[in-house]
């Protein structure tokens, strides 16, 4: 912990006033916080209280809804994402996605972890995708479940696997940040496991925001937690504070499990 | 003779109708004399033994009529028998009504075998259409031999009638035939596919929810135009223009062409085509695209990449049925591609198909015994067996696809 407090004062995001709204009925009211460059933040609240809603907000996902409209302004280093002249192509290969259910494309382990690299060009020949390809999938810790059959379908792993083979697809295009929606609630508590041991080692070097409805695994995680309440950031902080001496009484209720 | 039929249609309800409320009313009544909370030591509810009385009394009517019809009774007298032999039945079912009688297992018994019966039906037609193709074809393969139906360059199915008669001597070779369907169908598929995808991918991915919501019901207006429609729209429209087209760039087509046949068929499955590849298309889960898009990909990467590469088993199975499709059809060629069985490859020519064919040897008064009429079974059986195998392999393709994300 003390670790990351010394470092607090590296910021990766800043938002200001953000507003998300859904064909005009707002379902984020104004948030202003900033997010570390290292560790985990996670994202709690009750369902529907927007926290899926802002995680979008940082890569952009929100443009592919239709009717989904986002104010206010959010810096990446201190650049505003929302600029008319920012590409979202290319903000999202520097920021990463993980979904609430494993997505791999119906291809090859090693075609779904390619598919980055290629679209960015990112390999001048065979050997570097291959390179990039294995380190992905090292760094994912699949790499040894999988590397006798990197030409089997992504499909036919399990839950678990594809999920961590979606973490070494979206690690393949070296992002800055990794975004987690709720990457565990289709998981098993073993697999589960697994993948938080994974959070935990990726965090040294990425930024992860992670959004879950379970406040043991945002407790055994994170570093800062930020409680959302219909629209609102409540309750912003360190994990342990949060967890042990909340300030709000929402926060009091929804962790001791009186609302939610 | 309509108002008997009327007559008896009209009797045998009122007579199942009256049994139902006959049984129900007294199995009711029997419930209610049982005393407090006897409904439910009864195995049916009530209206189980009504339903019951009701089949009985209708099949028992039923088979009077027949056995009055065999008996070559007259109309009145059958009548009578039928309201006699249908109320008998109702009276018997409704005297069965007790707690341990099992309505209800006899009705659903009854209904099972109706469901049963009305499959079976379609399924013995088709046994019995393949069976005569089959029958008729070994007939025509007696006269004429098998290997050189297939493999003869030559057909012109005209005998001759009288011995004097020169030039007619009937030759049934089918690869012209068939070379001139496969050539149509080919013309067809190349102007369909690419269309029907592109309209697909346009309509399911890119066009807006009101764009789609109208531009939709128009293409599948396309899909209810008569194929006559069609047909003559090729000879009098399209024929012509491509035929002054050719003759300004110096060459000469004929009206009635490969290519004119070949086009209208392919305008007549682009909505077969797109409306399947649409359907396989919205199949593909969103999370895919949001997969993609989530690593950078632009809107025309993750429809190629993903959407397209997870989706063509099914656009290939949706490319198959159009094909199996077009062999099949007749109107058009008929009209638009001409009689002549030459064989050649070169679409701005006459050419024939087997439907054509098939038109041309059963029209007219024909004796279904000469070999040029079976000839037209034989070329019905062939094409059956190719759409057959066609249609086979495009719903193994479009099932192996469903379950990858099943």
């Amino acid at each position: 912990m003390s670790k990351i407090d010394s470092e607090i004062s590296k910021i990766k995001f800043t938002c200001k006033d953000v507003r998300v709204a859904y064909s005009g009925k707002e379902a984020l009211h104004g948030i202003n916080m900033a997010i570390d460059d290292r560790g985990v933040t996670a994202f709690i609240g009750p369902s529907g209280c927007g926290k899926s809603s802002f995680l979008r907000v940082f890569n952009r996902m929100n443009d592919t809804i239709a009717g989904c409209t986002v104010t206010g302004e959010v810096y990446m280093d201190g650049q505003d994402i929302y600029a008319p002249s920012l590409d979202p192509v290319l903000l999202r290969a520097r920021v990463g996605m993980v979904f609430q259910k494993p997505n791999p494309f119906p291809k090859s382990i090693y075609d779904n972890v390619a598919y980055g690299p290629r679209i960015h060009g990112l390999a001048s020949n065979k050997a570097e995708l291959d390179h990039i390809v294995e380190k992905s999938l090292q760094r994912a810790g699949l790499w040894e479940e999988v590397k006798d059959r990197l030409k089997d379908s992504g499909t036919g792993l399990s839950g678990g696997q594809q999920q961590r083979l979606v973490i070494a697809r979206a690690i393949a295009v070296s992002p800055e940040v990794i975004l987690m929606d709720e990457p565990a609630s289709a998981l098993d508590p073993i697999a589960t496991a697994r993948l938080e041991e994974l959070i935990e080692e990726l965090s040294q070097k990425y930024c992860i925001v992670i959004v879950t409805h379970s406040m043991a695994q945002a407790a055994r995680i994170s570093q800062r937690t930020a409680f959302f309440h219909m629209g609102d950031l409540v309750e912003y902080g360190l994990t342990t504070n949060i967890f042990t001496n909340p300030a709000d009484p929402r926060t009091q209720d929804y962790i001791t499990g009186r609302t939610g | 003779m309509l108002n008997s039929v009327f007559l008896l249609v009209l009797v045998l309800a009122a007579l199942m109708a009256a049994s139902f409320v006959f049984a129900r009313r007294k199995a009711k009544a029997t419930v209610v004399a049982a005393g407090e909370g006897a409904g439910l030591i009864f195995h049916s509810q009530p209206g189980y033994y009504g339903w019951l009385a009701g089949i009985v009394s209708g099949l028992a009517a039923l088979m009077a009529l027949v056995a009055g019809a065999n008996l070559s009774l007259n109309p009145w007298m059958t009548l009578t028998l039928m309201m006699v032999v249908g109320l008998a039945g109702s009276y018997f079912a409704a005297s069965r009504v007790s707690a341990e009688f099992r309505a209800r297992t006899y009705v659903e018994f009854f209904i099972k075998t109706l469901l049963v019966t009305c499959s079976l039906i379609a399924v013995f037609t088709t046994v019995g259409i393949i069976l005569s193709l089959v029958f008729e074809s070994f007939r025509f393969f007696q006269e004429v031999s098998f290997l050189d139906f297939l493999t003869g360059l030559q057909w012109s199915p005209q005998t001759a009638m009288r011995s004097d008669q020169v030039g007619q001597s009937g030759a049934f070779g089918a690869i012209p035939v068939f070379t001139g369907t496969f050539l149509i169908m080919a013309i067809a598929i190349v102007v369909a596919a690419p269309i029907g995808l592109l309209i697909a991918i346009y309509l399911s991915e890119y066009a807006e929810k009101r764009t789609r919501k109208i531009v939709k019901p128009v293409i599948e207006i396309l899909a209810g135009v008569p194929t006559v429609v069609y047909g003559f729209f090729a000879l009098m429209t399209v024929g012509p223009a491509i035929r002054a087209l050719a003759e300004t760039m110096g060459f000469s087509v004929p009206t009635q062409s490969a290519i004119t046949a070949g086009l209208v068929m392919g305008i007549m499955i682009i909505p077969f085509v797109s409306s399947l590849s649409d359907d396989v298309i919205n199949a593909v889960p969103q999370s895919m695209r949001d997969g993609s898009y989530a690593l950078g990909a632009t809107k025309s990467e993750t429809m190629t990449k993903v959407v397209f590469a997870g989706a063509l088993p099914g656009i290939i199975g949706a490319l198959l049925l159009a094909v199996s499709r077009a062999i099949g059809e007749t109107m058009i060629v008929v009209l638009a591609a001409g009689r002549a069985a030459n064989l050649t490859g070169n679409p701005f020519e006459a050419v024939t198909t087997v439907t054509v064919q098939i038109v041309a040897l059963l029209t007219g008064d024909q004796e279904f015994d000469s070999a040029k009429t079976l000839a037209a079974f034989a070329l019905g059986l062939m094409l059956f067996i190719i759409t057959l195998v066609l249609n086979f392999i495009a719903l193994i393709i479009v099932r192996r696809y469903r379950a990858r994300y099943e």
